[in-house]
Formats: C-alpha cells, sequence, structure tokens
C-alpha cells in the first residue's frame, strides 16, 4: 500500500512564497499549530490567508508572512480580538478581505464544486462590498429578477487541517463535537495536509466503528503529518482544552516592542518536541480542561 | 414585581422579551445580558425556544453560565457552527448581540473604528452580523448608551444591514430584514418609527426621554406616553440567580447599581 506520512518540515518545504493556504479550525480550536509554527521557522512569504482566524493567523501576521487575508473574524474568544491580527491591522500591513464567517464557507463550498461563484444575499447593503472591491453581483435569470452577490470561489493551493487520527492512507477522523469546515477546506484546496494527534497503519483495523467521525475523503488528503499536541496552544477536543495561560502570556507579548522576537525565541526558533517539552509535556498538556461556557 | 433588583437584572427581563413568541427559533444571546435574556424567555414565556449550550449541541434547558460544579447538560441535538448557519440562512434564528456601533438605520458595527482599510481600533471583524442581519431578526444590546456607540452618522464599518435605502439599489431583496429590540443600560427601544426609524419604547427606573435623546446621536421617536421598564418578579429573578450562579451579571454595569439608583443626569459615556 502507499503511504502519505511526511514530516512537517517536509510540507512546508513543499509550499513556496504568494500561494494561497487556507487553514481548518475555528478561533482558537482545533488549529493546525505544529504546521503553522512549521510555516514560522521558514522563509515562506506573501502568503494569502483563509481562515476562521485564531492564534495561527495572529503568529502568521506577526511574523510578516501575509500579505492577504481573507477572513469572518480573529479571535482568541475568551480574548475577543487576537492581539497580533489587531497590531497588523492598525499598521495597515495586510490586505484584508473581510467576510460574513457564512461568506467565507460560501466561497470555499464554490472552490469545492468547481464553480466561479456561488448566489447570496449575505455580504449585500454592507461594507463587506467596499473591503471586496472584485466582488460583483449577479441577477437572477429567473422571474424574480433578484439581485444576488456572486461570492467567488475561494480556491486554495493548501489546506492546513489537524485531526486527531489518521493513517498511512489519508484517512482522517475529527473526535470533537463539532468539525468545524475542515471538509470545505480540504474540498477547497489543491493539496491538504492533516497533521494528527494519533497516527495509525489503518484507521479501519483499529477505529472501524468511528468511521462516522471520518471528515472528508482520503482522496483529498495528500499528507498526514504525525503530531501529537500539535493543536496547542488551542484546544482540540475532547482529547485538551486550549492553554489560557499560554494564549495570554502571547497576548501580554504583543504590548511589548521586541514582543515578536521574544515569543519566537521562547517558542518558535526550537525543534517541536522541545517546544511541547517547555509547554510541560504530555503530563501538562494532555491535562488542559476544555472550556465550559 | 420583586422589590429589589439590579439594573443588569432589569435587562435581563426586557432581554428576554426579544424573543416571546417567536416560534421555534434558535435563539442566540450573544454574552451575558443576552444569554440569561434567551434562557429566561425559553424558561417563563416561550418554552419552544430552540437553545444550544454555546458550544455545538442543543439543550432543552439553558444551560447556566461558567463553571457548572455538578450540573450536567443534556443534549437534545446537533448545533455546529455549519448548521447554526443553514439555521441563519433559512431565517430560523434570533439573534442578540452586542455591536460597538449603531446608527439610525439600524446597521452595526463589530469590525472595528475608523478607516476599514487602516483601522484606529481593529475589533473582531464581521462575525456573522451580514448574513444574520439580512436573513434572520436580529436585537440588540448596549450596556453603555451613549454617542460613541449610537453614532451622527452611519456606523464606521457596516456590519449588520439596517433600513438605510441608500444600501438598498433596484433588486437587492430586504425582505427578511427585522431588527427588533434595542435593550440598553437606560431604556428599550424598536424600529417602529416612520420608515422604521429608532423609537423608544420605555425608559428605565429614573431616565427620562431628554436624558436618552442627549445620550444618542441622531433623532428618537417615541412611542407615546412611555411606560417604565418592567423588572424582575420574583419568579423571574430566582430563575436569574439560578442560571447565573457565579453573578457573572454583576459585571455587566459598572458598580452593579440597583435599578433604582440615582442617575447621573445628562452624563454620556
Amino acid at each position: 500500500m502507499f503511504d502519505k506520512t511526511l514530516s512537517a518540515g517536509a510540507v512546508i518545504a513543499g509550499l513556496h512564497d504568494g500561494m494561497t493556504i487556507g487553514i481548518g479550525g475555528w478561533g482558537p480550536r482545533r488549529k493546525p499549530m505544529a504546521l503553522v509554527r512549521e510555516i514560522l521557522r521558514s522563509n515562506l512569504r506573501d502568503l494569502t490567508v483563509v481562515a476562521y482566524g485564531g492564534p495561527d493567523v495572529g503568529m502568521l501576521c506577526a511574523a510578516g508572512k501575509v500579505r492577504r487575508l481573507y477572513y469572518g473574524f480573529v479571535s482568541l474568544d475568551a480574548i475577543p480580538v487576537e492581539p497580533w491580527f489587531r497590531k497588523a491591522r492598525e499598521a495597515g500591513s495586510i490586505e484584508a478581505h473581510e467576510l460574513d464567517e457564512g461568506l467565507l464557507q460560501w466561497g470555499l463550498r464554490a472552490a469545492a464544486m468547481r464553480v466561479p461563484f456561488l448566489p447570496t444575499r449575505v455580504g449585500l447593503a454592507t461594507d463587506v462590498m467596499k473591503l471586496n472591491p472584485d466582488f460583483r453581483t449577479v441577477k437572477s435569470p429567473y422571474a424574480d429578477g433578484e439581485v444576488l452577490l456572486a461570492m467567488p470561489a475561494l480556491n486554495l493551493d493548501v489546506a492546513l487541517i489537524h485531526v486527531d487520527r489518521a493513517d498511512r492512507l489519508g484517512n482522517v477522523q475529527t473526535l470533537g463535537p463539532d468539525p468545524y469546515f475542515d471538509e470545505l477546506f480540504a474540498r477547497a484546496a489543491a493539496r491538504t495536509y492533516a497533521s494528527c494527534e494519533e497516527l495509525s497503519e489503518r484507521l479501519d483495523l483499529k477505529y472501524s466503528a468511528d468511521a462516522r467521525f471520518n471528515i472528508v475523503e482520503r482522496s483529498y488528503v495528500t499528507g498526514v503529518v504525525p503530531a501529537r499536541f500539535g493543536a496547542h496552544p488551542t484546544s482540540n477536543p475532547p482529547a485538551y482544552g486550549w492553554d489560557m495561560e499560554h494564549l495570554k502570556a502571547y497576548t501580554t507579548l504583543a504590548g511589548e516592542a521586541d514582543g515578536w522576537s521574544r515569543y519566537v525565541a521562547d517558542f518558535v526558533a526550537l525543534p517541536e518536541a522541545q517546544y511541547l517539552e517547555r509547554q510541560g509535556g504530555a503530563a501538562r498538556l494532555g491535562s488542559l480542561p476544555p472550556p465550559v461556557f | 414585581m420583586s422589590a429589589d433588583f439590579t439594573l443588569a437584572e432589569l435587562l435581563v427581563v426586557a432581554a428576554s422579551e426579544a424573543w416571546r413568541g417567536n416560534g421555534e427559533l434558535l435563539a442566540s444571546g450573544i454574552g451575558v445580558v443576552p444569554r440569561l435574556g434567551a434562557s429566561l424567555a425559553k424558561l417563563t414565556h416561550s418554552p419552544e425556544l430552540m437553545m444550544t449550550d454555546a458550544e455545538a449541541y442543543l439543550v432543552e434547558e439553558p444551560v447556566p453560565l461558567g463553571p457548572r460544579g455538578s450540573y450536567v447538560p443534556r443534549f437534545s441535538g446537533a448545533m455546529s457552527f455549519a448548521r447554526v448557519f443553514d439555521c441563519v440562512w433559512g431565517g430560523k434564528r434570533h439573534v442578540m448581540i452586542g455591536p460597538i456601533q449603531i446608527d439610525r438605520f439600524g446597521q452595526t458595527n463589530l469590525s472595528g473604528i475608523g478607516d476599514p482599510f487602516k483601522p484606529k481600533v481593529q475589533m473582531l471583524g464581521m462575525r456573522g452580523l451580514p448574513g444574520n442581519s439580512i436573513s434572520h431578526p436580529n436585537s440588540m444590546f448596549v450596556p453603555n448608551h451613549g454617542p460613541r456607540v449610537f453614532v451622527a452618522g452611519e456606523v464606521d464599518v457596516v456590519g449588520g444591514v439596517g433600513y438605510n435605502p441608500a444600501r438598498w439599489p433596484q433588486g437587492v431583496s430586504d425582505r427578511h430584514v427585522d431588527l427588533r429590540l434595542i435593550v440598553t443600560d437606560l431604556c428599550v427601544m424598536d424600529f417602529g418609527g416612520a420608515n422604521h426609524a429608532v423609537r423608544v419604547r420605555s425608559l428605565h427606573p429614573g431616565v427620562s426621554l431628554e436624558q436618552v435623546r442627549a445620550a444618542t446621536g441622531f433623532p428618537l421617536e417615541a412611542a407615546g406616553t412611555l411606560p417604565t421598564t418592567a423588572g424582575p418578579t420574583a419568579e423571574q429573578l430566582a430563575i436569574i440567580r439560578r442560571l447565573d450562579p457565579h453573578n457573572l451579571r454583576a459585571s455587566v454595569i459598572k458598580g452593579n447599581p440597583s435599578a433604582f439608583a440615582p442617575r447621573a443626569a445628562g452624563k454620556p459615556s
């Protein structure tokens, strides 16, 4: 059989400047942070990023990797506005394509369906049109003649997602209560890489009863990367909650002149295994409690 | 009405009225007062409302706020974000949020202050405002009624649509736009004025219409003789306390005043 296993380094080495990268998860939830950290360690630049943004987007902005950003929000949830995203926006250093959350999904769906656009009312009569000057409307060809937004396909060169389980064939499972939009990110992308908490030879042989947790077919998964705790500091329920202590310290650094270089020195410029050790290792990471609302 | 209650508790009751008689809609209250208001509505006058655990499941019993101790929510259905979008676009939801700006047309802003291309202050982003506002009923909560929230012109970034004719060219349909209540720390308003103008419906204890007008950046209509906003009954108060065991509502209004505390006149925030 074939084997889609890759290292994070190999995944990122296969990307190039100017690419459009979609990142799965939602805010501070189930983000492929091990892969994001590998981008931070690389020389990649001029990226177009599409995401329901959390610290993934904040860190890529802080590192100067983002040229263009498609987003509905960028938030750490308990910390409502992502601090490094806020800095980048207030400095005017990124081309911000602010969207409605559902509209972002619609653009991914258009890409997944390989059509140039999908119609919707959402975004009309708002400044979505101002912040996305290339958006056009379309008139219904039917008797109603309604004018709708033609939400363009958000075609991704690459999607990065994080899952609980994967096998060498590219089958993936997520066990949390909400799959978010990872399926659509994968379908909208030419290539998708999934980091995983647990890599198996064959999910069918090990977790056959859990096949309903499979969010997208393996034909959409280009490579799988073993990355236990690879969503840290974001949550991956039910395995672990987000690391609010880490996110608070990260937020505090955004208010300091050399904040980002200090964050890089402490948490980026080191191998992933060492990063996890510095966070308290499996003992602490595995016991981060899920958030309560 | 119970004899003694806080302004925040009165606001919860006022907020709950937004969901009265809505039918089987998903009641989404974003923030402490709106969430308590939606929960109170479901537990009193509108049991048919749908509600989530604020994460990914539907519940028939509203979940108390904050750490739950021995309380374990019981789930009646699933409500992933994808399904929330489906409910939004299908019109099966009524949300109450706290925008950072609201204008005379009911247009709302959660994105930021200043030029949207280089904001003076970046906030959350559009989130779901464009879709919510053009698809299903919407209400608003403002804990600091003042001209910086109720702005004179248009909001700096229009996230939520409103009744601004200039933004509805020929062929663009506003038929599902349905702005309901604005609950503030001074009063309750709706969009029942001429051409959907914002209109005061009731005043909180000790607040005058002049005071509300002075704290609003645009002209306000008034619905005839204005009643005093009703506070909680003893039964409602007991439900609010049970739903908010950590008293998160005490931090909504500065100083957590009694609903009857004297107001500093004409002090717009």
